[in-house]
């Protein structure tokens, strides 16, 4: 890791002294990482990619900007993070003049997701795997608002600071707290009929 | 203590540190709070489970690939990382006549800028903005104005160069090479003030345009009439002729009508975004 950080330094500064090649060092090294992420936040493959392009693109214009420090990987995620939002926002409100249809019943009323939920939970060890199980997570991932949803891809899978997550998110730490927690607390509502804990009582994050 | 309500206890799983050992303290001996642990637990396994396609290997390769010819010509350089050799030359390569010019316009827009800037701390903000950025405009569009022409000019006469005769080997077109590579020079501090500014037709336009002369910057100085024809023809593909010389009409009537008395926003833009 050491030696990556390392490398990224020196490639920054070969940018900004004007070799174009160094960049794109930064570019192989950094964006299958910077594409998990995007996936993770927009969901299919083609935002993604875009995002990926985007960030790059945004992170050489602002390279002057870049702390010499500070950890290229880390820096060019969170311009991905907050073009990722700005993307999900944009398709959201396209999404809505396109399809102006939440489900609803015969008589009009919208019908909750958890309306559907069976009374006893399919055996978890086997849906774990199953598909159904990973088109409701899907689903309830894209339930989420863009924020929620970047917030909490940053905080359980891109093992983001709660001071960078408010950064991307350009909000105040404690309003970044509460979106991870509102993130997860919806998630919990939407999965937790899908997925039930393997074996009571276990004794998750008490090691410290 | 008492149960960690939910929102402690996700922030506890996260990793959050605040009250961490009280919160484990009081796990290791509440079987309601384990459960509850573990639930949060398995949603959150559960989806890390989902699946991310793989690009692929070469995915590293293929984004640089498609970003590449988007980069600026130049990667943005910190003002204290110059040194005072590549500054002299700098300098010298400014110091010529026509991209003084140039450069004299851009600095009128960052002045006109900046005191914008300043101006508009005091209320009220609105029209002061407004007339600020028309004057802004209008000095962009006199210099981009001009520098079409020039461009239009040089193309012309390009495309009207021929041999003089039908044995003719070799034709003389550096004149035309040295001024496109005056133009070209013009043509990036425009594109990127026109970008700066928010003015993606021009900037597109100007883009264009920056590709024909760096067709012409960088043929021989003589070419045949068989090369000369190409060339001819390259840019006659590109329209590009067409699209200065409506530019061109339009920046003059932004000009006329972006007189300091008659502030109007966004003029002409709409018709430039057809082209």
């Amino acid at each position: 890791m050491e030696a990556t950080g390392d490398s990224d330094a020196i490639a920054v500064e070969r940018t900004l002294a004007g070799d174009r090649d160094a960049f794109r060092v930064l570019v192989e090294r950094h964006s299958p990482n910077v594409f998990r992420l995007a996936f993770r936040m927009t969901g299919n493959q083609h935002d993604a990619e875009e995002v990926v392009q985007e960030a790059f693109l945004r992170a050489y214009q602002k390279l002057s900007q870049f702390a010499a420090r500070a950890n290229f990987g880390t820096w060019v995620y969170r311009i991905a993070a907050n073009y990722a939002i700005d993307r999900m926002r944009q398709r959201k409100s396209e999404d809505a003049n396109r399809e102006p249809a939440p489900r609803a019943n015969d008589d009009g009323i919208e019908v909750d997701a958890m309306s559907f939920v069976p009374d006893s939970a399919p055996n978890p060890e086997r849906l774990a795997q199953s598909e159904q199980l990973a088109e409701h997570m899907r689903r309830a991932m894209q339930e989420l608002t863009p924020a929620e949803r970047t917030a909490f891809v940053m905080r359980h899978w891109g093992g983001s600071g709660i001071e960078e997550i408010a950064e991307a998110l350009k909000s105040s730490s404690s309003a970044a707290k509460n979106t991870i927690f509102r993130s997860v607390q919806k998630l919990r509502r939407a999965l937790e009929p899908f997925v039930e804990a393997r074996g009571q009582a276990r004794s998750v994050g008490t090691e410290s | 203590m008492n149960h960690p309500n939910e929102e402690e206890l996700i922030a506890y799983h996260g990793g959050e540190p605040a009250r961490r050992e009280a919160i484990a303290t009081h796990v290791a001996d509440c079987s309601e709070c384990q459960v509850e642990l573990a639930r949060i637990d398995a949603v959150l396994s559960a989806l890390s489970s989902l699946p991310v396609p793989d690009p692929g290997a070469d995915y590293g390769a293929r984004v640089w690939q498609k970003i590449a010819p988007r980069l600026p010509e130049r990667p943005p350089v910190r003002w204290w990382q110059f040194d005072s050799s590549s500054l002299a030359a700098g300098w010298r390569a400014w110091l010529e006549p026509r991209r003084l010019a140039a450069l004299g316009a851009v600095a009128a827009i960052a002045i006109v800028a900046f005191l914008a800037g300043r101006v508009t701390k005091q209320p009220p903000p609105v029209a002061v903005t407004a007339d600020a950025s028309k004057i802004r405009e209008r000095v962009l569009v006199m210099a981009v104005g001009e520098h079409l022409g020039r461009s239009e000019m040089m193309l012309i006469e390009l495309g009207n160069t021929e041999p003089e005769n039908s044995k003719q080997k070799e034709v003389n077109i550096s004149g035309e090479r040295r001024r496109a590579e005056d133009l070209v020079e013009e043509n990036r501090l425009y594109r990127q003030t026109a970008l700066e500014q928010g003015d993606t037709a021009l900037a597109g336009v100007l883009d264009e345009l920056e590709r024909v002369l760096l067709d012409v910057a960088h043929s021989p100085g003589e070419v045949t009439p068989a090369q000369l024809d190409e060339m001819q023809q390259r840019i006659a593909a590109r329209g590009i002729l067409f699209k200065v010389r409506v530019v061109g009409k339009e920046l003059e009537q932004r000009e006329r009508s972006a007189a300091p008395a008659t502030v109007q926003n966004g003029l002409g833009t709409g018709e430039r975004n057809k082209i």
